[in-house]
């Protein structure tokens, strides 16, 4: 990384410093270690919106720079999730399994400790048997490595099975769609090794910190969101800054001149997908702890859509725009969807807005793209260049 | 003068319309070629396949002095090879700036690692600069290409070819839109191009062919029709009858 | 007084009752029960037969009454003179037929005892009523008695069965005889020659009643001895691969050929039980977190004399592998499991084709779902070049028009037939507003087209839950698309599907003749192949777009019809289809109405292919469906009928 890097993009220092007032900010307030004012509850949902806004500014980096619209990314953003949700329930199983067994007259031999967390874990699904990819979940390093590896092999297979044979377009959209799809159709079933519909749950409580308050647990995962979102923001900066950033911009905008320059487009475009579904897969290792649960339905093709919209509205091409979008979509949707917008009554009918928050929202992203195609991040270009 | 590059018997099929026919072309080393033919005579397929962007039904397309075999190779790894190509529209990348347009094409390592830890340097620099002014772009280094006019995209996209020292430029009606003067400074970049290389140009004015003063070859429904001087050419009856006797220009 | 009065004629009328049905001869039924009158007040299963031999030989048409009546515990006989009637009780009084001329009477109970035979006496004379009923004039009454045969196949109805064929006057059911009296002689007929013949005669016969026959012969049982033992042996199971070696062991342990296995939870109970100062048989109970120290501990115990000698693992397969497991036939005779059991073979591959033909004809009416779901949106995607995501949602508002009209329309037939025209008519004006407001301004931008039909989708789709909720609405098919086209037991099709495929058919040539035929469909392939030049020509591109967008959203108003006569309509129905349409549109290949009805029958019959070799896991089907579709667009990344040449390149 170049020295001078940061300092030849004042958009990254900006940032840094708002996200570093910001984690301060929410710090001095929270209930663990401030004044108590911002709520645990409210501290997690903050959390896990930095983990949006870091698989957000993954996927404005595949689609708005390189112009890959991929509907698929996150089937990346869950499996890092259960990856990571694989040893927290693993290990907190053993825990559980290991004080229940403390008390008997023989000590349990490792197969019927091996049975025991098992029949807790697959119980739900009518097994008890350990699948093989389970192999891995009693090591927290490991399955770290499976948060990177898994959905980075992913995408590295089916980018380069998609950008061999040249599918672009809306074409690779529906195929990544339909790449997500199968995974989450897969995972529905309870023999796929990973509880059915049932997902991973119980993983907030994280195993060796049972006597740890929720309350500081919520806070310590708040505090490495932001410094992922940070490492995650900077590193996408400084790729998309240099020469890389030229060629996959220049992918984006007539990838023909590009391969004519000499430049193998399919590399640069399985690089590009595989470090963003790398970054998603650690968004997510790092959303479902602070969730709580995870379950196909979360890698549903809609919720790669979303993601889409967060990106559009916030403004593609521009890291800061794709943070914006997702923070301030996901934020508003779980204010309106949650019963805190008020009803608007107009006499002959009351507006409720858990029911017209996603006719508003759909509305207001045909506007955005009809009218704002450069989001809110667009917006903000306009203000910080008027006064030149 | 070697054979650069040596194209013979190939033919391409689009849905049962034959766009080559058994087409045979050689290309010296330092040459400048103009190629002409009416609409349809499949000169931008000729690009195409040299280019690898179409794979021919048969034939053979063979490149250097270690004649290796451009067929089954990809567009990258022949651009790589030494062979450059302009578009008919010119296609430079209109967000970037000139001198990153530039900087893209520049002769260098082209995977995405190198590219990665790539850091300009300062033989980079002075490359670029040479190249600016060789197509009077100088003064426009930090502006957007998508702010120049038509003719300095043109000369924009040249430039980028020149940038990737290619052996082979293939370029594809340079001067379609451009002002008389415009013109005549594209000729003479090309011509000055084609005294280390070889520059194979397309086109369709008369005018700008006759100013290259270069050998010509005429292309007819896929195979060529006649070689030689712009005036030989013209005489060649065969030609008048297909092309010059149906054209305005 | 009034109620001695009452009750002096009540008895004197009794008397006079009871008198004729004694004397007379004209009381034929009466006087054969008299003469048995032991074996008919208390049957035994061996003395019945008597009866009914004198009741069958006698002829008389009040027979068969009679004997259903015994049968149903509807016979009670006077104690006084042991007279027989029938009977119905009711509270105290019981109202008497005379058996012979149905004389009606009433009477208090309590000189009366019902005759109750038993249960096995009760079968006995139920066959013998089969014998009556397969010949009674009544052609209900023998049907009915064809059918409690099926039912309740037994080797005694064989004989009655036969005897009846040859008097049956009913063609069909007539056949049904035969066909019943051959299942029945394939199992219980006296020769082996007859039942051999009978079973061959089954090879052509795919019902499921005869491959009940066959599958009944061909029971077997399982079992284990020490030797080979002489039965009809089926197969012999090799355990570690035709059963575990632990279930093999049990079964030794059940047939009392092995001691009990001892199961690590029984080692682990037993050494629980004999822990004496925190050791079992001195070795420390810290040391016992492992199976051999257990089994070294338990061994110790045992040799002790405190618990049963260990039966390791090994010595468990030992045992298991030196016995004999095997399924034997309950058919003792060799030679007609034999002939049973390559019959079957020959029925189940002729019912496995038929099986065949029937998944093709489900295949086919999916597929015709799919074209029909996709058809839109290929018109659409392939002349404008425009991914309409909201495609699905005008699936559904066409299923929701046809729903909102059977409200208003409750003929069902009418209903639909004002329904395919006005959600044709909603769904196109939708579509051309969707149009002329978003897609218009969006050309050349696919991906934002993409995105901002999402968006579209998403309010369509919220607000038709808002409108209709969350629950899902019938819409109704006419009665005469109830019910199924049966070809066989196997095959067999809905009226609704063959007329989505019907249908789909019809929007075939539909399309085709206005693509290929009409001015307009010359414009609209124009624009597809050259906007440029086509609007040179003086075709308004724009115009051609909009209609084209039109059509496309109002053919899937229609499809969203069809859909909602066999699937619930929702506000999520439209979603459930959308992926299914642009993969049906992706390996079709774009532009092509044949690509798209091949892409159609491609993953129709995939689909139905793979639930077929997967049938109890349709989500496995479906990802496994998904997966080859990514791998086929691989290998023809244009789908199957690509355009061709320059158009293509680029």
């Amino acid at each position: 990384m170049h020295k001078s890097f940061i300092f030849h993009n004042p958009s990254v220092l900006w940032f840094l410093l708002a996200l570093a007032l910001f984690t301060m900010a929410v710090t001095v307030l929270s209930e663990a270690f401030g004044v108590g004012l911002v709520s645990t509850s409210f501290v997690k949902t903050l959390g896990k919106t930095l983990c949006l806004c870091l698989i957000a500014i993954a996927m404005d980096v595949v689609w708005g720079y390189c112009g890959i619209l991929s509907l698929g990314h996150f089937a990346f953003f869950g499996t890092g999730g259960y990856a990571i949700g694989m040893w927290l329930m693993y290990a907190r199983t053993e825990g559980i399994v290991a004080a229940s067994l403390e008390g008997q007259a023989i000590p349990p031999t490792p197969q019927e400790i091996s049975d025991a967390i098992g029949t807790q874990i697959f119980g739900v699904v009518g097994s008890s048997e350990f699948p093989a990819i389970w192999a891995f979940a009693d090591s927290l390093v490991l399955q770290l490595l499976m948060v990177v590896l898994v959905p980075g092999l992913l995408a590295l297979v089916f980018g380069w099975l998609a950008f061999r044979s040249r599918v672009t377009g809306v074409y690779l959209s529906i195929l990544t769609q339909a790449m997500t799809l199968a995974l989450s159709l897969y995972l529905f079933q309870n023999d796929s090794g990973l509880r059915g519909n049932n997902g991973l749950s119980g993983l907030q409580n994280i195993p060796g910190f049972e006597d740890t308050s929720q309350a500081t647990i919520s806070m310590v995962f708040f505090l490495v969101s932001a410094i992922a979102l940070a490492a995650g923001y900077v590193l996408f900066a400084w790729v998309m800054s240099g020469k890389m950033g030229s060629v996959v911009q220049g992918i984006r905008d007539n990838e023909a001149r590009v391969r004519f320059l000499g430049y193998h487009v399919e590399s640069y475009k399985l690089f590009v997908f595989t470090l963003t579904a790398v970054i998603a897969g650690i968004a997510g290792a790092l959303y479902y702890p602070q969730a709580g649960i995870i379950n196909p339905a979360e890698i549903a093709p809609i919720a790669s859509i979303y993601l889409a919209v967060w990106v559009a509205i916030g403004g593609r091409g521009r890291l800061y725009g794709a943070v914006i979008g997702a923070a301030f979509v996901s934020l508003l949707s779980s204010w309106f969807t949650g019963g805190g917008a008020p009803a608007i009554n107009l006499g002959f009918y009351t507006i409720q807005w858990t029911d017209w928050w996603l006719v508003l929202l759909g509305v207001s992203f045909v506007c955005v793209t009809l009218f704002f195609p450069k989001g809110i991040g667009g917006l903000f270009d306009y203000l910080v260049r008027k006064p030149s | 003068m070697s054979t650069l590059l040596e194209v013979s018997g190939v033919s391409v099929t689009f849905d049962g319309f034959r766009a080559i026919n058994n087409l045979s072309i050689q290309i010296a080393e330092p040459e400048l070629r103009a190629v002409i033919g009416p609409n349809g005579a499949g000169k931008t397929t000729f690009m195409d396949i040299v280019t690898g962007k179409t794979r021919p039904d048969e034939g053979q397309v063979v490149w250097g002095e270690k004649n290796i075999s451009l067929l089954g190779m990809s567009e990258s790894q022949i651009a790589n090879a030494g062979i450059g190509r302009k578009f008919q529209k010119p296609t430079v990348f209109e967000d970037q700036s000139v001198r990153q347009n530039l900087a893209m094409a520049l002769k260098n390592p082209r995977g995405p690692f190198s590219v990665l830890r790539h850091r300009k340097t300062a033989d980079g620099a002075a490359k670029i600069e040479a190249i600016a002014d060789e197509i009077g772009l100088t003064d426009h280094l930090t502006r957007s290409a998508g702010e120049l006019s038509h003719g300095q995209k043109q000369w924009l996209e040249i430039g980028m070819l020149l940038a990737q020292d290619p052996r082979l430029l293939l370029v594809d009606e340079p001067a379609a839109g451009m002002t008389a003067q415009e013109r005549e400074k594209t000729t003479d970049i090309l011509k000055r191009a084609a005294e280390t290389r070889a520059v194979v140009v397309v086109e369709h004015d008369m005018e700008f062919v006759r100013r290259l003063e270069c050998k010509v070859t005429v292309l007819h429904e896929g195979s060529v029709l006649a070689e030689g001087s712009l005036d030989h050419v013209t005489k060649d009856q065969s030609v008048i009858d297909v092309y010059l006797g149906r054209s305005d220009a | 007084m009034h109620a001695i009065r009452e009750a002096v004629l009540l008895l004197s009328l009794l008397c006079l009752s009871v008198m004729p049905a004694y004397a007379q001869s004209d009381a034929p039924l009466q006087t054969i029960l008299q003469t048995h009158a032991d074996e008919v007040a208390k049957p035994g299963r061996r003395s019945v037969s008597v009866v009914l031999d004198d009741l069958d030989a006698s002829g008389l048409p009040n027979v068969l009454p009679f004997l259903e009546a015994w049968q149903e515990k509807r016979i009670w006989q006077r104690e006084a003179d042991g007279v027989f009637f029938l009977a119905e009780e009711d509270d105290d009084d019981l109202n008497l037929r005379d058996i012979d001329t149905g004389a009606e009477d009433t009477a208090l109970k309590d000189g009366f005892s019902q005759v109750k035979p038993n249960g096995g006496v009760r079968r006995v004379i139920a066959t013998a009523l089969v014998k009556f009923q397969l010949t009674d004039p009544d052609l209900d009454r023998r049907s009915t008695a064809v059918a409690a045969i099926a039912r309740r196949p037994d080797a005694n109805q064989l004989e009655p069965l036969l005897a009846s064929v040859d008097r049956e006057v009913d063609a069909a059911l007539k056949a049904r005889k035969v066909q019943l009296a051959n299942f029945l002689s394939a199992r219980f007929a006296d020769s082996t020659e007859d039942r051999i013949a009978a079973i061959e005669s089954l090879s052509s016969d795919t019902s499921i009643e005869a491959r009940a026959v066959l599958n009944q012969i061909l029971e077997t049982t399982s079992g284990v001895a020490a030797e080979r033992p002489d039965v009809n042996i089926a197969r012999i199971l090799t355990p570690g691969t035709d059963l575990s070696v632990a279930d093999a062991y049990a079964q030794l342990v059940d047939a009392e050929l092995a001691p009990a296995a001892t199961p690590s939870t029984v080692i682990r109970a037993a050494l629980e039980a004999n822990i004496t100062n925190g050791s079992v048989a001195g070795i420390p109970t810290a040391e016992l977190d492992n199976d051999a120290a257990r089994e070294r501990a338990y061994a110790a115990l045992a040799t002790d004399g405190l618990v049963p000698p260990l039966v390791t693992s090994s010595e468990q397969s030992k045992a298991a592998d030196a016995a004999v497991f095997y399924e034997a036939y309950k058919e003792k005779d060799a030679a007609i499991t034999d002939v049973a059991a390559r019959v079957l073979e020959e029925v189940e591959a002729r019912v496995a084709f038929a099986q065949t033909v029937d998944l093709g004809l489900d295949a086919l009416s999916l597929a015709s779902i799919y074209f029909l779901a996709a058809i839109g949106l290929a018109i659409t995607f392939g002349v404008m070049g425009v991914i309409n995501m909201a495609h699905g949602e005008f699936i559904m508002m066409g299923a929701y028009t046809g729903y909102v009209i059977q409200l208003f329309v409750p003929d069902y037939t009418l209903s639909i037939l004002i329904a395919l025209p006005t959600a044709f008519a909603i769904t196109f004006a939708a579509g051309v507003t969707m149009e002329r407001l978003v897609i218009r301004h969006l050309y050349h931008r696919p991906l934002e087209t993409l995105l901002a039909t999402f968006g579209i989708s998403i309010a369509l789709q919220q607000l038709a839950k808002n409108i209709f909720g969350t629950q899902a609405r019938p819409l109704t098919s006419p009665a005469w698309l109830d019910g199924a086209w049966v070809i066989s037991d196997v095959i067999q099709i809905s009226y609704i599907r063959i007329a989505i495929f019907v249908l789909a058919l019809i929007f075939l040539v539909l399309i085709l003749y206005v693509l290929k035929r009409t001015r307009l469909g010359l414009e609209v392939r124009a624009v597809t192949q050259n906007p440029g030049m086509a609007a040179s020509m003086g075709i308004n591109p724009d115009k051609i777009n909009m209609l084209t967008f039109g059509l496309g959203s109002g053919i899937a108003g229609i499809a969203g019809v069809a859909i909602g006569l066999y699937a619930k309509v929702t506000s999520e129905m439209g979603a459930d289809y959308i992926v299914q349409s642009f993969m049906t549109v992706v390996v079709g290949g774009v532009g092509n109405v044949w690509g798209t009805l091949a892409g159609a029958s491609l993953i129709g019959f995939l689909q139905k292919g793979i639930e077929w070799f997967n049938p109890s896991n349709t989500l496995a089907a479906q990802t496994y469906m998904v997966l080859f579709i990514i791998l086929f667009i691989q290998f023809r990344p244009k789908g199957i009928v690509a355009l061709k040449g320059r158009a293509a390149a680029d």
